[in-house]
C-alpha cells in the first residue's frame, strides 16, 4: 500500500514531519496536507466543512468531479452511471472521511495503477493540455464538498 | 478494505450486465478471434462494432444506409483523376509507387516503406506517391480528398484480415507505439490501456468501451456528422483526457496507429465503419 508514495515522490515535495508516521505534501500554489500512516488525510484542506449538496452536483458535473463516469452512485435522476470502478453505494461505511479525502486528492498514493484521476495535484503529468497546466481538477473547497457528499453515502444499493 | 472493495465490484458487475444488454459482445454473438501474435496482450480480439447497439450496427452493415459510402464513392472518382505534372492518376502509379495493390495496402498500413525510409500511414503513402510519382501537391490531412482516397483504398480490402508488420525496420516504431499506449497522459492521467485493455465492455458513463481497434477507419461518426481519420480520433481522445493534441501525421500518432493496427491483426477491414 505504501509503494505509491515513493513513486510519486519525484513529482512532489515530500518531507518527513515531526511525527514519523505521517508524510507532508506541498505543491506550489496548493494547500499542503499530511498523509497519515493509514493513508488518510484527516484534516479538511480548507479548514471549513464541505457542502454535501454542492458535492453531489460536482459528482455529476462532467467537467468537475464526474464521479458518474466510472462509479455507480445513488443519483437516480442521472441515466448513465459508469462501471469501470467500484460502486459508491455505502462507501461511507467502508472508508473514513480521511481515507475518502485521500482518494479524491490523489488515489495513486494507495494504488499506483488506478485509472482514477488525482483531483488535487498539479505536478507529474505527461503532456497536459496547456489550459490545465498548474491547475487542479477540483479546488480545495470542492474536494471538501465531494468528501462531505460521499460521507452521506451510508446505504448499500 | 480490499475484500469489501471486491464485494463492491461484484455488485457493480451485476449492474453492468443489466445495462449492457443489446451489444453482441454481451449477448455472446460477437465475432471473437484469437490474437495472431503471441506478443499481443489481448486474450480475445473483438472489433469495435461488436460493442455497439443495433442501430449503429445496422447503419454500418447496410451499404445503402452507411453514410460513409459517399466518401468512398468520392475516393473512387479521384483515384482515377489525372493530377500533377506527370499527367497521371493515383490509379496509374499506385502499384509501382507503393509496391502493392490497393486491396493489399488496405490491410498493411502503417507500414515501413523503403522510399520514405520510415513507417508511414496510408495518408503519408498517398502523398508520397502524389509528390514523387505524379508531380502533384500533397493532400491536406482530414480534408475531403485525403479522406476520400484513404476510405476508397481501405474499402478495396473490406472484409480482408488486417495484417500489419511490426518486425524488421518497423520494430522501433512498434516499440514507440507500445510505449505511448501504456503512458499516462493529460490532466486526467490515463493511458489507452486503462480504458481499452483493462475495461473494454464496461460503460464509462453513457459509452461502452471497446478494445480501441482501428479496423474501421476512416470511420463515419454521428458526432462528427462525417468521416474522420484515426488521427482525428486520437486527437479527440487526447482532448477528453486533457492532454496536448498532436498534429495530424505526427510520428507518435503514426507509431500509435501501427501499434493499434497490430493489436487488431486478424480483424477484418470494416471501412467505412459507423460509430455514434
Amino acid at each position: 500500500m505504501r509503494i505509491g508514495v515513493a513513486l510519486i515522490a519525484g513529482a512532489m515535495a515530500f518531507s518527513m514531519s515531526a511525527h514519523a508516521d505521517t508524510k507532508f505534501v506541498k505543491e506550489d500554489g496548493l494547500v499542503s496536507y499530511m498523509i497519515t500512516d493509514s493513508m488518510a488525510i484527516n484534516k479538511s484542506l480548507t479548514g471549513a466543512a464541505g457542502d454535501a449538496a454542492n458535492g453531489r452536483k460536482l459528482a455529476i458535473n462532467r467537467k468537475k468531479g464526474n464521479c458518474l463516469a466510472c462509479h455507480v452512485m445513488p443519483i437516480a435522476e442521472q441515466q448513465f452511471h459508469g462501471e469501470t470502478a467500484p460502486s459508491l453505494y455505502g462507501v461511507a461505511t467502508r472508508l473514513s472521511e480521511g481515507e475518502l479525502r485521500m482518494q479524491i486528492v490523489n488515489a495513486k498514493v494507495t494504488n499506483e495503477d488506478t485509472m482514477m484521476p488525482s483531483f488535487y495535484r498539479t505536478t507529474g503529468y505527461n503532456r497536459p493540455d496547456k489550459k490545465f497546466i498548474g491547475k487542479t481538477i477540483l479546488s480545495a473547497q470542492e474536494v471538501e464538498d465531494v468528501v462531505a457528499y460521499l460521507m452521506t453515502l451510508d446505504k448499500d444499493e | 478494505m480490499r475484500n469489501i472493495m471486491y464485494a463492491a465490484v461484484g455488485l457493480m458487475m451485476t449492474t453492468a450486465t443489466a445495462m449492457a444488454a443489446g451489444t453482441p459482445y454481451h449477448e455472446g454473438s460477437a465475432t471473437i478471434i484469437e490474437p495472431t501474435d503471441e506478443r499481443n496482450p489481448l486474450a480475445e480480439v473483438v472489433s469495435g462494432i461488436d460493442f455497439r447497439k443495433s442501430m449503429i450496427r445496422e447503419m454500418q452493415e447496410d451499404e445503402f444506409s452507411n453514410p460513409g459510402m459517399i466518401v468512398v464513392d468520392y475516393g473512387a472518382e479521384i483515384w482515377e483523376q489525372v493530377d500533377g505534372t506527370a499527367g497521371k492518376s493515383l490509379s496509374d502509379v499506385w502499384e509501382s509507387c507503393a509496391g502493392m495493390d490497393a486491396a493489399t495496402a488496405a490491410v498493411s498500413y502503417p507500414r515501413y516503406h523503403d522510399g520514405a525510409g520510415k513507417v508511414i500511414s496510408l495518408e503519408q503513402q498517398i502523398n508520397y506517391c502524389r509528390e514523387t510519382a505524379m508531380g502533384a501537391e500533397p493532400y491536406k490531412w482530414e480534408k475531403a480528398d485525403m479522406l476520400g482516397m484513404t476510405a476508397f483504398i481501405r474499402y478495396q480490402g473490406n472484409g480482408e484480415a488486417i495484417n500489419v508488420s511490426i518486425d524488421g525496420p518497423a520494430a522501433a516504431t512498434y516499440e514507440r507505439g507500445k510505449e505511448l499506449y501504456y503512458q499516462r497522459v493529460g490532466q486526467l492521467d490515463m493511458s489507452c490501456a486503462h480504458c481499452h485493455e483493462d475495461n473494454y465492455g464496461n460503460y464509462i458513463r453513457a459509452d461502452m468501451l471497446s478494445q480501441g481497434h482501428i479496423n474501421g477507419f476512416p470511420t463515419y461518426r454521428v458526432k462528427w456528422n462525417g468521416v474522420g481519420s484515426t488521427h482525428r480520433r486520437f486527437r479527440g481522445c487526447n482532448g477528453n483526457i486533457r492532454a496536448t493534441k498532436l498534429a495530424y501525421g505526427h510520428e507518435d500518432y503514426v507509431a500509435l496507429e501501427l501499434y493499434l493496427a497490430w493489436r487488431g491483426n486478424g480483424l477484418t477491414v470494416e471501412t467505412p465503419a459507423v460509430r455514434q
